[in-house]
């Protein structure tokens, strides 16, 4: 098993920060991780993000992070990856701790999405699909998923709310994390009166873009401070995988191969198998993704995903408890950094820290993070010793 | 500029010419007459026309150029690298400064060996481009040369060319008399300083001098330029199966055509005007490209265009028996005709960008 | 302005001109130069004839930034009949209710303005309902 642990994590509450900027965001989850993991002093930060270069006018974050963080002159940069881009940070750091150039190592997770205006901030997040061949022709992601999600319902002859079981269980969840952009319930009718974004994908299907940050300590084992608080979570298994920008260079778009080699290569490096563990936080900016995710990963049966999600399957009591802290779609979708909430919400999980949303006996988590329709995916697995 | 050049008139090639292939445009979007004369004089009742053909969100004159020529060239059956000339006459350019020919060459595979300046005169630029096109073949310069009139034309809000001002137009592959599906006999223009109907750079609709655009403007221009040629090549209004007009509203084709001894069976198979409108630069072209959907081997048209400012190009082609096979290659007037979607005053004004958006 | 960007793939915008692959025969679209079949280098070129049926459809509301002067539009995906898929917005629908399997053909249209206004326009392929089945 890997010794490398997770002590501390940071996240501020997803929303829309129009009193703070990027950098305060970055800074307060940097500085609630560090303190989290009893004031360990990280040799590396990394940073995902995607957006700061285009809403912030601002790159170069890890002289900036490093900086207002008092992180001393270590080496930091960013690592971009779309939607995974957080995720991409914590591979870093875990490749970094593993090869030995590092003993810790900070990850920070921030996106700054609400200083623009939407159809602005709808342009800017185009840069993740294929910029020549979907974005000039007017495509957004949003508008990726909508097209999936209209053959998904025409190949399995599905009514039109047949997915409305994944809004239904992530804002059940969302609603008691102090984190979630949205404590609202959601029943088959309010999603059924629901508006459209792009047809047949609904305003519940789609999660909502959103400002965030949230930081990771990661170290080995044995440098762990003494008397360290919390139970020790392990990161036992990282793996990343890719695909095509585009549905329309893929022979088979609704096949997610990239989630379902990130998450069989990173249970395999885990030694276990994704449906034995205990929660499984994957990806859902989009509720599409959320099935194609589970049947790509074995999960559920082709063209099954939806009902298992209405039979309570993925609740947190249920057989497979996903999104058990919102996920995307009542938590909100910060972007860049919701790879580190997954990761932060998974650790909570197994710390048994997480109060009314606690998936009974914890031990092992499974977290995905995609960057696009699953063109990046970026898988790590957690367990609790 | 009333003294008579020495020989002819006629405009005539060494080479003999002739239309090789012949693409029409029409949009898809139709605004019914009602909707403008309720809107403006609270009445379904007053317009000349019964629907006119407006332009999508994302036409313009390139875009339908396009079409048409691609039209064109599916029925010369020629390949595109093959052309020397790509000419879009128009008064609706989508750029003040920077040419549709390019555009409009690049996208249906021409070479760049080719001219392609656009040409302006009012609703005479597509016959102009067309009487060049004669030339530069004519002349032995080059194979085939694309003719395109094309427009999106614009009416003021509540004037009365708003009832008429449409979009489409057509396009013609001039080529040897040989391949053609049609030979061009003649042509003949006639033109004078007339200020009938105009605009300025900064204004964004044309003035007219109202009744002024009738008598001395195209009525003088276009009875003038089919007299002069039915003169000097010795026929009489009998002697050709079909006429086409310019036709910025039903009236007027028919009465000059009546003055220079048509009659309507002669001039209704190429009157498009009452349901798609006066698609200005394009609208004798269309009319023509209406005909040839119907015509017969031997058949002989006379075809005069106006433009304002002012002048007309009249020419005389006669049917061959090429024109069967050729039709059949791209989509009539009468499919455009059926592909048809009606639209309210208020999508039209989005359309047509005159909602101000600030 | 991002004049040189549009002006470079001017070909495959106006035309739908890709690549066919020497070695394997595939037809690719968009060009990439690498056939996505075969591994093989392909920089052959080849005109498709526009002709391709809906693979999946959906309808933008909320437009990006230089898009929402069309909004509401549908962009699909369209497999063409050489076998490549293309994303492109609909255009010309009318009543037309659009269904997957639909035949539909390319047509060059306005896809934007570079700059509102002042920029140059940018044109390129979209697809409508095929207007003659037997073409």
């Amino acid at each position: 098993m890997s010794d490398i642990v997770i002590a501390g994590i940071g996240q501020i509450p997803v929303g829309e920060h129009y009193t703070i900027g990027l950098r305060e965001m970055g800074v307060r989850a940097l500085v609630q991780a560090l303190h989290d993991s009893g004031d360990l002093k990280p040799d590396a930060l990394y940073i995902g993000n995607l957006l700061s270069s285009m809403i912030s006018h601002q790159s170069n974050l890890g002289a900036l992070f490093t900086d207002y963080a008092r992180l001393g002159g270590i080496e930091s940069y960013t690592a971009e990856a779309a939607g995974a881009s957080g995720a991409a940070a914590l591979r870093l750091g875990v490749l970094a701790i593993r090869s030995g150039q590092a003993n810790t190592v900070a990850v920070l997770g921030v996106e700054k999405w609400s200083d623009l205006v939407r159809s602005e901030a709808e342009a800017a997040i185009m840069q993740e699909m294929d910029y020549d061949y979907e974005s000039i022709p007017g495509l957004t992601s949003t508008g990726q998923a909508g097209l999936i999600m209209q053959r998904y319902l025409n190949d399995y002859d599905l009514p039109p709310d047949a997915l409305n079981g994944f809004a239904m269980l992530a804002h059940a969840n969302g609603a008691h994390n102090p984190c979630s952009i949205f404590k609202n319930q959601v029943s088959p009718e309010s999603y059924a009166r629901s508006g459209m974004l792009c047809d047949p994908l609904n305003m519940y299907d789609g999660a909502t873009y959103a400002d965030g940050a949230a930081a990771l300590v990661l170290t080995r084992r044995d440098l762990l401070p003494k008397n360290f608080p919390h139970p020790v979570i392990r990161v036992s298994g990282s793996a990343a995988s890719s695909d095509s920008l585009s549905w329309h260079d893929r022979h088979e778009p609704m096949a997610f191969n990239a989630a379902a080699r990130a998450v069989s290569s990173a249970a395999e490096h885990a030694g276990i198998l994704p449906g034995q563990v205990s929660l499984f936080e994957l990806d859902d900016p989009f509720s599409i993704y959320a099935a194609l995710t589970l049947e790509a990963c074995g999960l559920a049966d082709r063209g099954k995903a939806w009902q298992m999600a209405r039979d309570g399957e993925f609740a947190i009591h249920g057989r497979l408890p996903i999104l058990t802290m919102g996920g995307c779609l009542a938590r909100g979708n910060p972007i860049g950094a919701k790879g580190i909430y997954q990761v932060a919400e998974a650790v909570t999980q197994l710390r048994g820290a997480a109060g009314a949303n606690q998936v009974t006996n914890a031990r092992s988590a499974l977290t995905l993070s995609l960057g696009g329709p699953a063109s990046t995916a970026i898988a790590h697995v957690l367990e609790r010793e | 500029m009333t003294d008579k050049p020495h020989g002819s008139l006629l405009l005539r090639t060494d080479r003999p010419t002739g239309i090789v292939g012949y693409g029409a445009y029409i949009p898809r979007y139709r605004l019914p007459g009602s909707e403008i004369s309720q809107l403006w004089t609270g009445s379904p009742k007053g317009s000349p026309i019964k629907e006119k053909a407006v332009a999508g969100l994302d036409e313009d004159v390139i875009t339908m150029s396009i079409e048409a020529a691609r039209n064109a060239i599916l029925r010369a059956g020629i390949d595109p690298q093959d052309l020397r000339a790509v000419w879009v006459g128009s008064e609706s350019h989508p750029y003040a400064v920077k040419p549709s020919g390019t555009v409009v060459a690049e996208a249906i595979g021409a070479s760049n060996n080719i001219q392609s300046g656009d040409w302006e005169f009012a609703c005479k630029a597509g016959t102009e481009a067309m009487v060049a096109a004669i030339g530069l073949v004519g002349s032995g310069m080059g194979r085939y040369a694309l003719a395109i009139g094309m427009d999106t034309a614009q009416g003021k809000p509540g004037d009365a060319l708003e009832y008429t001002a449409s979009s489409g137009g057509a396009a013609f592959v001039i080529g040897p008399a040989n391949e053609s599906a049609v030979e061009i006999k003649a042509s003949y223009s006639y033109v004078s300083d007339t200020p009938d109907f105009w605009r300025r750079p900064e204004q964004k609709y044309p003035e007219h001098g109202q009744r002024f655009t009738g008598d001395p403007a195209y009525f003088k221009h276009v009875e003038s330029a089919g007299r002069v040629m039915m003169e000097e090549l010795g026929m009489k209004a009998q002697d050709f199966t079909y006429a086409v007009f310019h036709q910025p509203n039903p009236k007027f084709p028919l009465k000059a055509g009546k003055e220079l001894g048509f009659s309507e069976e002669q001039i209704l198979p190429g009157l498009l005007v009452p349901v798609i409108g006066n698609t200005y630069a394009g609208a004798s072209m269309i009319g023509l490209t209406a005909i040839l959907d119907i015509a017969k081997p031997g058949d002989r048209i006379l075809q005069v265009s106006y433009g304002s400012g002012a002048g007309s190009d009249a020419f005389y082609f006669e049917v061959t028996e090429r024109i069967a096979e050729r039709r059949e290659l791209a989509p009539s007037i009468a499919e455009y005709l059926a592909r048809r979607t009606e639209i309210n005053y208020a999508t039209y004004a989005r359309y047509r960008g005159k909602i101000d958006m600030g | 302005m991002e004049n040189p960007r549009y002006w470079r793939l001017k070909k495959q915008r106006y035309g739908l001109v890709g690549e066919v692959c020497p070695h394997c025969e595939s037809k690719i679209f968009p060009p990439r130069d690498v056939c996505p079949e075969c591994g093989s280098e392909a920089r052959t070129e080849f005109t498709f004839s526009g002709k391709g049926k809906v693979y999946s459809y959906t309808v933008m509301r909320d437009a990006p930034a230089g898009y929402e002067q069309n909004a509401p539009y549908t962009v699909a995906i369209v497999a063409l009949d050489e076998g490549p898929m293309v994303t492109a917005q609909l255009t010309d629908l009318g009543e037309e209710k659009v269904q997957i399997g639909m035949p539909v053909e390319m047509v060059t249209r306005k896809l934007r303005e570079d700059v509102e206004k002042k920029g140059i326009l940018v044109y390129g392929y979209k697809f409508r309902p095929v207007m003659r089945a037997s073409n």
